[in-house]
This record gives C-alpha cells, structure tokens and sequence, in this order.
C-alpha cells in the first residue's frame, strides 16, 4: 500500500510564510535543585526530523519528557498543530514516545504489544488487527507477530519498539536515544532504516541523542542543548560549517581554534594577529569585529592542508613539526606543534598506503588554509 | 621438563575444579540430606502409621508385620481409617470449614496485601525500608502474644465493645469472638506480612517505564493498572496466595482460641484425634490426606500460569 512521501530537499524553516506545526515556547522547568530546561523556545514544521544534541545533563531528556506530558513544565507552552496541550495528560496528547531502553511490555507478544494503544482506543477488532499487521509489514516483522520480547534481539526489540509508537498514527513522535542500545554496525543500517520509515510514515521526529554523528546523519535540523539552553538551532551542514559560537565549534566534530586581536576591519575581509598562530589569519567577515577586538578564529582539521614545501603567500600560513599520526583507516590526523606551543590538527585521507607515506613524526611541515574557511568567533 | 610442569599446573586445577565441585554438592546434600530426615523420614512413619489399627497401650496402633518364623512375615493394610475419613460426614464438613476459612483468608489478604504492597512499592524510595520494616515488625512479638492481644480486643468485656459501650452506640455487648469471623481476622493479621512481601518484592522491580509507556500509548492510570501493573506482579501475588492458603488450612491455634465451639478445622480435628481419642492412625490418615490436598494444590499452582502463559 502506498505511504505519503516527503521530499527532503525541502526546507519549510527557510520560508517565512510556512507554519510551524510544533510550537514550544519558552519552555522552562525547575527540579528542586536544578533548572533542567531554561526558556527553550523552537519552531518544527510538518514531516521534520528535529534532533536535540547535547552531553549528559544538558537538558534534552527533561525537555522530550515535558513534550510527552510526563513532567509539567514550571512555565511555557507547547502548541501542536494549532492545539495548545500544555495540561493535558500524557495519555490524551496526540504524542507519542519511543523509550530507551523500548520499555516493550514484557508478558505481552509482539503483536499485542504493538495492538495495546490501538485498544485504548476502543477500535473494533478487525481494524485493529490490520493496523497492526500493516506495522508489522513496515518492520519487516511479521513473522514475529507471537513471541515474547524477551525472545527478540536489540534490533528487533527497537523496530517494534518503533512500530508500537507509530500505529496510532501520532502527530509527533519521540524518540529518546533510539540507538544507543544497538553495536555500531547495526545502528548505522539503523539510522538510514529510521530515516526511510519516517519519510514513509510522514510523521515529524523529535529525537533526542548525544551522539552527534547520528544526529548529523538522520535530522532535517538539530538544536545544541547546554545547560537547559538552546545554543544553536539549524541543518547539519549549517551547524557544523557555521558554528555560532565557540561551544558549538568544539562540540561538534573537531576544531583548531586561534585567538588573536583583529589589526584591519575591512568590507571584505578581517585581518586578525594571532600569537599562538604564528602568523596573520585573513578571515571572511562575520557580524561587527571592530579593531582591537579579540576574537577566536576555528578551522576544522580537514580544512587544514599541510605540505612539505612553502604555499604560496604568508597568510593563513604557519610552520611546525609533526608530533603525533593518529592512523584511522580511511584518514590520518596530523597532530603539529607550532612554535608558540599550540597544537594544529590536521587530517587528511589516506589516498596512499601507509609504507608510502611521505610525513612523518617530526618532520617540519607548512600548515595553511583558505580564508573563506576560517570561522570568526567572537569571545 | 616443560611438559610436566605443564601436566602438574593442569593437575593443580583439575584439583582445584574437583575441590570446588565437592563444595558445590555439600551444598546442594545438607539441605537435602535435612529434607529426608527430617521431614521424609517422618512422613513415612505418618503414612505408616495411618494403614494400622488403633489400639489400647504402647504404641497404641498396632505393627503392619507380623512374624511367622525367622524368615517370613505378614503385611496386613488396614484402609478402614482412610474409608472412616471418606465416609463420615463429619470430616468432610472438617475440610470444607478449612477451606473456606482459608480461602476467605487468602482472599482478605490478597485485597488488603496488595493495596499496602502498591502503596510501599509507590512511596519515596528512602522510606521503602521503613514501611517494610513495619510490616515486618509485629514478628518480633510471640505469635500467641498477637492472637491474644486480638482476644483482648474483640472479647464480650474487650476493648472494642468496651468502647462502644462507653459511647452508646451498643446496648449491650456484641458477640465477636469466638466464630469464624474471628478466625478470619486472626488469620489474616498474622499471615498479612507472607502476602505483602512477595507481593511488594513484584511490584517494586517493575520498570517505571513500562507505565510510562501505556500512558503513552493512552492508557488511564485505572487501564494501565489492570493492563500493565498487574499481570506482572502475578508472580508475586501466585507466591503471596500460597504462603497464605497453605498454613492457614493447617492453622491450629487460632481456630482453637478465636474460634467458637462450632468451628472445628483439620488441624483442631487431628489434634482432637491424636490426644482427646487417642486414634493416632486415623489422625495420621488425616494428616496423610492433608498433605496430598498441599501437594495437589502445589501441583495446580505450578501448572495454572503455564496455562494463562498460553492462554492469553
């Protein structure tokens, strides 16, 4: 039977007149002790895969719990699709949550864990039935339909796990660390898996992790949770080659930061004096960084390019020596120390074997990069 | 050299294994070798006993072989106290008072048990010991002590009609000791803590996610409960019945203090025989049918959720 398909190129946040369909605004919630959630405020559209990314504590869990209607916020509102579900109960919101550790009903089959929602709702039998048949049929399960959790393995635990939030069709669906019980290899045929199941479906995901490559790979957008606090909110791409701020910089991926003191603020282009750089960073504008400013100038390692021989120009170019080769398969990074005691990470695929390498530990390298590729953060 | 230093190290753990394996089975006999004398050995004596005629001195049953010459002898079964058993009336109306003051009981202790279980196994976790604590403290006191503190209670000049008395809500005092009533409270006072401990050790390992996830999923707290809570806690509350149902159909001493003159229960009935009659082979015979009723229920308690396993 055929299933909506949403197309993914598509990016309602970009349009201003597009609707959002998830409302949270200004969302707090104080514990005792601690503020788990401060005056978060997000906008999802229709057919989203929104993830919250954060370490442990950050607040994500506590926000996807007030989302459901287990914890009642101290103060905001939650709006789904024009319907204010502040103070409803968990069990009459239009939302539904897939746990951790998939909290599958351990004296109930397959089948009649996946029914069990559909029955709260007093449908007739038949209906049922072919609701969850058809849920089987998208997990790819259905000749599990009689056994008993127990008798299941960690992925088939989470496909149904996964089926039994999506039969009653929810608005919005939960998702609290759907992977992180899965081994590697099993959670990335499970990612594309998910991803796929939810373009089916057409339903919108908010997925909590702390696992930022599956929220890179899987999410239309993703928030940076700290300390209860949105740091920043857009695409994958957006995030990691726009950081906002120098938390974000270092919490996703790997970053070499500089700091430096900006000596020429042009219309195209800033020019910052960075000690620990050992050389002049020409950086492409970003916001107002008046002369005499600090600020802190990021690259990613990758953009880094390293060589043996003088680049052309003195810009965004520095000299050191190779301490440290970390071999990781398919790249290597190059950990160089510069003379003023920073350390320069630079990583580059190994388009060669190993034995014919030609940099080695303390070998004397150029390190540089382009302008554009240089993030001006201020401090 | 290296050989045989090798053979040596693997001699050493064979030995250490064999050490090990010993202590493993002296730990599995102890307690078995305890249960066949203790309890088998007596059995039989019981079921022994009970095939014989009751007589007038020491013993006073007689011996089921009778020696002819130094190499034979003769067996002789007497049925006659099992057919006594079956026949009279008496007995019959013996075990059926037994079993529904038991079953009363269980049930009483069920209602009551399992409320008090949910409310520890809900309470905040630091106090969860404490409220089990105090179940568990009335232990402390002899059980006679309790029973008679419950007769200074219900008692025609006890505390309760003293009180109602006083007050005048009565006119004159109500007859609560001394009928089955009074059996029933006794009982599920005392055997109260067997059912809320098991009951208390299912309901305290449920995840909390599992509730979590029906009200999810649309649940109300009543659907959740019915749906969720409670066909997991079955284990416990299987456990709770039988440590309940099985002492209190064998229960003596409270039939026999609380009780009035009507109530007459097996473990009165075999006490009856054995001292006020002397019929230790009847008393044996009862005692004998007793314990196939416990091993029959033990049989049916193990089979019945296998059943409801599948059944579902």
């Amino acid at each position: 039977m055929p299933l909506p398909s949403m197309k993914r190129d598509i990016e309602p946040w970009q349009d201003p007149n597009a609707e959002p369909y998830i409302q949270i605004e200004s969302i707090s919630k104080k514990y005792a002790f601690i503020e788990a959630v401060r005056n978060v405020s997000l906008s999802i559209y229709k057919g989203e895969l929104f993830s919250l990314l954060g370490g442990s504590g950050c607040g994500k869990s506590s926000l996807l719990r007030v989302l459901a209607g287990f914890e009642t916020p101290t103060s905001g509102r939650v709006i789904i699709d024009g319907v204010d579900i502040t103070d409803l109960p968990p069990y009459e919101r239009p939302v539904n949550m897939m746990f951790q550790s998939y909290a599958l009903f351990p004296h109930m089959t397959v089948y009649q864990n996946i029914a069990y929602g559909l029955k709260q709702e007093s449908l007739p039998k038949n209906v049922i039935h072919e609701k969850v048949m058809e849920s089987l049929d998208l997990i790819q399960l259905s000749s599990y339909a009689d056994r008993k959790p127990e008798e299941l393995s960690g992925g088939q635990k989470q496909r149904v796990a996964l089926a039994r939030s999506l039969v009653k069709r929810p608005k919005l669906l939960l998702l609290d660390e759907p992977l992180t019980a899965l081994d590697k290899r099993l959670r990335e045929q499970t990612q594309f898996e998910l991803v796929n199941i939810q373009e089916r479906v057409g339903i919108t995901f908010i997925l909590v992790t702390h696992d930022q490559e599956e929220a890179m790979t899987m999410s239309t957008r993703m928030a940076i949770m700290e300390e209860g606090r949105i740091r920043q909110v857009g695409s994958p791409h957006n995030v990691y080659e726009f950081p906002n701020s120098r938390f974000v910089a270092e919490f996703i991926g790997s970053m070499n930061i500089f700091d430096g003191v900006v000596i020429e603020d042009e219309f195209d282009h800033v020019l910052i004096d960075s000690p620990g750089a050992n050389c002049l960073i020409h950086a492409t504008h970003a916001g107002a960084t008046p002369v005499g400013s600090n600020v802190s100038v990021a690259i990613r390692p990758e953009k880094v390019m390293m060589s043996q021989t003088p680049p052309a120009g003195t810009r965004n170019c520095t000299k050191g020596v190779v301490k440290e080769i970390a071999y990781l398969g398919d790249i290597s990074v190059y950990y160089v120390e510069l003379p003023s005691g920073v350390r320069v990470q630079s990583s580059l695929p190994n388009l060669l074997r190993l034995s014919e390498r030609n940099v080695t530990w303390d070998d004397e390298v150029y390190l540089f990069w382009r302008a554009e590729n240089g993030i001006l953060l201020m401090t | 050299m290296k050989h045989r230093l090798r053979l040596n190290s693997l001699k050493i753990t064979a030995q250490r294994v064999q050490s090990k394996m010993h202590f493993q089975s002296m730990m599995v006999n102890i307690p078995l070798a305890w249960g066949l004398l203790f309890i088998l050995v007596p059995s039989l004596l019981m079921l022994k006993i009970s095939f014989s005629h009751c007589r007038l001195g020491l013993p006073p049953f007689t011996s089921l072989t009778q020696q002819i010459d130094s190499f034979f002898f003769n067996i002789s079964i007497y049925v006659g106290n099992y057919v006594a058993l079956i026949s009279d009336s008496f007995y019959f109306s013996v075990v059926l008072t037994s079993f529904l003051l038991a079953a009363a009981c269980t049930v009483a202790c069920l209602i009551i048990g399992y409320a008090m279980a949910y409310g520890i196994s809900r309470a905040p976790k630091r106090l969860h010991i404490v409220l089990v604590l105090l179940i568990v403290l009335p232990f402390a006191t002899s059980f006679l002590v309790r029973v008679y503190a419950w007769m200074s209670l219900l008692n025609t000049h006890g505390v309760i009609n003293t009180l109602l008395l006083n007050l005048g809500i009565i006119s004159e005092p109500l007859h609560l000791l001394d009928n089955n009533y009074a059996v029933c409270i006794g009982m599920v006072y005392c055997y109260l803590p067997f059912m809320i401990l098991p009951i208390y050790a299912a309901l305290e390992k449920i995840d909390r996610t599992y509730i979590e996830a029906s009200f999810d999923l649309g649940a109300s707290k009543w659907q959740s409960f019915w749906s969720i809570t409670f066909p997991i806690s079955t284990p416990g509350v299987l456990a709770g019945c039988s440590l309940v149902f099985v002492p209190s159909l064998g229960e003596f001493v409270i039939p026999e203090l609380m009780g009035g003159a009507r109530t007459m229960t097996i473990g009165q009935t075999i006490w009856c025989e054995f001292f006020n009659n002397r019929d230790w082979p009847l008393a044996c015979a009862m005692a004998v049918l007793m314990m196939f009723c416990f091993a029959f229920y033990i049989i049916l308690s193990r089979i019945l959720p296998n059943f409801t396993k599948t059944g579902v």
